[in-house]
């Protein structure tokens, strides 16, 4: 069989790059190795013993970043529903309340509306007013999609511009939590891209969560006729003379002058071995615990009504492998309820994201796995409970995934969520016709990975392949 | 094909990929990305429907001459004639 594109990977930017080519009538077929689609972000469900039937859940929405109003332009959002040709409604997003960043005697409120982390950080660190302004300018003016830029440390650049710590620690907890591959630290454009999605524009939910994002996805790729395979493991890519020119599923060869992998970049390397004389990118070491709590009612808006809470109770923010299994000095707790139009009636949802040492985790033997993962459990279920007081909700059901399930489901080497340190900005490798999108290119999160899918299929799929 | 034709035939696809803009009072000498919300991106998709629906090929290079209606009827009409 031969195409015009290969898409590995049906994660949110496989899906979006396949959009994009089948929308030009490339012949695009996209190879999944799961049976379902979604990757980092997909779905499950679980028998409901109380009432029968299943409970749905989501794999990792939190919040969708990049918040716009209907209608409002040129943003990271309103480019991805032009380029996908999809309508505003279709997401029926719900807005966050508020978050707060909380840090021991101190929190920080961010919202919808970027006035209220102004007024947060000017009431509760006035001398540091100007200087928090001017980060603001610079991060306006700054050209964070520009492909061509290096790595440059946003902590020396934030203190350049801000003196008190705290203020640094606070700003970059939910900036690295929500998407630093790089311990401690990340890139300074990487920083801006967050900066703007979090701070300036914000947080909602679709209604229906990410089934929502990923039915829209799977329907506009079936109006365009575009081949979507499920349980097709790409298990190596070909390359004749530093080119790639198709792949091997389950002995099957597949033929395109061009490939897009979403699968990461050193996963990439592993099925090309050509690739793999040339680079060895290094795999992330940030990976994580979800805890995902059904109570029998919900969190009442007195005991506790903002959305996320990104929770840290050292003086520093420490953004790196736990030590011992799970640091439960810091993590960010996620209140879906707490999106606006949801109801108040019915049971309530909690998830609590801390950070994992992949290692040790690996290392568990199977009956110490399921205590370890039992102690996640109490140790999330009791900060849920410290950081809504006075909620006295039944638990019904919990679950627990650690960074091997993640491995298991994703097949993202150590389970790492936000993919390799060294990132390929413009997608390019040095074997030509062989791209990587998504994560690896730099951009994640389920927006930033779908407006990569779309720009590196643009380059590599519709303008390359001009003329 | 007449300028009034191939000036439509961009409006149209103008109007498609971004549904929101309001296409009805255009000045055909000033820049469509001064007075439309459209990026790069959307030029792109201009280029491609062109291709898509007319056969019309825009290669790279030619891009800028898409600027305005008047410079893309002055560009394109000899490729639809
Ligand atoms: C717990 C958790 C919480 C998160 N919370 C949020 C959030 O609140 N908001 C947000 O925006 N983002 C969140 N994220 C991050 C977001 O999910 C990811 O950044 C995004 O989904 C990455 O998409 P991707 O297309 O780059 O990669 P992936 O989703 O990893 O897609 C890669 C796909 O390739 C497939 N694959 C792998 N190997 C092969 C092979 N050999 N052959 C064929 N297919 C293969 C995988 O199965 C997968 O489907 C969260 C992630 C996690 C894990």
């Amino acid at each position: 069989m031969s195409y015009d594109a290969i898409v590995i990977g049906a994660g949110m930017s496989g899906l979006a790059a396949g959009i994009r080519l089948a929308m030009f009538d490339k012949k695009v077929v996209i190879l999944e190795k799961h049976s379902i689609p979604g990757g980092l972000n997909s779905y499950y469900q679980r028998r409901n013993f109380q009432k029968g039937g299943v409970r749905q859940f989501d794999v990792g929405l939190h919040a969708l970043t990049n918040f716009i109003k209907k209608g409002e332009k040129g943003k990271p959002f309103s480019k991805l529903l032009k380029q996908l040709r999809l309508s505003y409604d279709d997401f029926k997003l719900c807005p966050q309340t508020y978050s707060k960043i909380v840090f021991p005697n101190i929190e920080l409120k961010f919202s919808n509306d970027f006035e209220l982390l102004c007024s947060e950080v000017v009431e509760k660190f006035p001398k540091e007013k100007d200087h928090f302004f001017n980060l603001v300018e610079k991060v306006k003016s700054f050209n964070e999609l520009d492909l061509g830029l290096g790595y440059q440390s946003s902590r020396e650049v934030l203190k350049t511009l801000i003196s008190d710590d705290l203020l640094i620690e606070m700003l970059i907890c939910p900036l690295l939590i929500y998407g630093s591959a790089w311990e401690d630290d990340m890139d300074f454009a990487q920083f801006v891209i967050m900066f703007k999605s979090l701070y300036f524009e914000g947080f909602s939910r679709p209604q229906g969560g990410v089934r929502t994002i990923i039915s829209l996805l799977m329907k506009k790729l079936e109006e365009l006729g575009a081949e979507v395979r499920f349980k097709a493991s790409v298990n190596s890519i070909i390359t004749r003379d530093g080119r790639a020119v198709g792949v091997d599923v389950g002995g099957e060869e597949i033929l395109a002058p061009v490939i897009l992998s979403s699968i990461g970049y050193p996963e990439t390397c592993r099925l090309t071995p050509e690739l793999a004389d040339k680079v060895s990118p290094r795999v992330g070491a940030m990976t994580f615990l979800e805890s995902i709590f059904v109570f029998d009612k919900k969190i009442l808006p007195a005991q506790n009504d903002s959305t996320i809470i990104f929770y840290n109770n050292n003086k520093k923010y420490n953004y790196r492998p736990a030590i011992n299994y799970f640091d439960e000095s810091s993590a960010v707790v996620c209140f879906p309820d707490n999106y606006e139009m949801n109801q108040s009636q019915g049971e309530g949802t909690v998830r609590v994201t801390y950070m994992a040492n992949y290692q040790q985790w690996r290392d568990l033997e199977r009956n110490h796995y399921e205590d370890k993962k039992e102690l996640v459990g109490q140790s999330a279920l009791n900060l849920v409970k410290k950081l809504s007081p006075g909620f006295e909700g039944e638990l019904l059901f919990k679950d627990i995934f650690s960074p091997l399930t993640i491995e298991r489901y994703t097949w993202h080497l150590n389970g790492t969520v936000y993919g390799s340190i060294d990132k390929t900005r413009d997608g390019s490798t040095p074997i030509s016709g062989l791209y990587i999108i998504g994560t690896d290119q730099g951009f994640l999160g389920i927006v930033g990975s779908i407006l990569s899918g779309i720009s590196l299929a643009n380059l590599h799929g519709l303008m390359g392949a001009e003329g | 094909m007449t300028s009034a034709n191939v000036r439509q035939i961009v409006i149209d696809i103008i109007s498609d990929i971004a549904p929101d803009e309001d296409v009805t009072n255009l000045d055909d000498k000033v820049s469509l990305r001064e007075q439309l919300d459209l990026d790069s991106m959307d030029f792109l998709d201009i280029v491609m429907e062109l291709r898509k629906r007319h056969k019309v090929e825009v290669p790279q290079e030619d891009y800028p001459k898409l600027a305005t209606l008047e410079s893309c009827v002055v560009y394109l009409s000899p490729k639809f004639a």
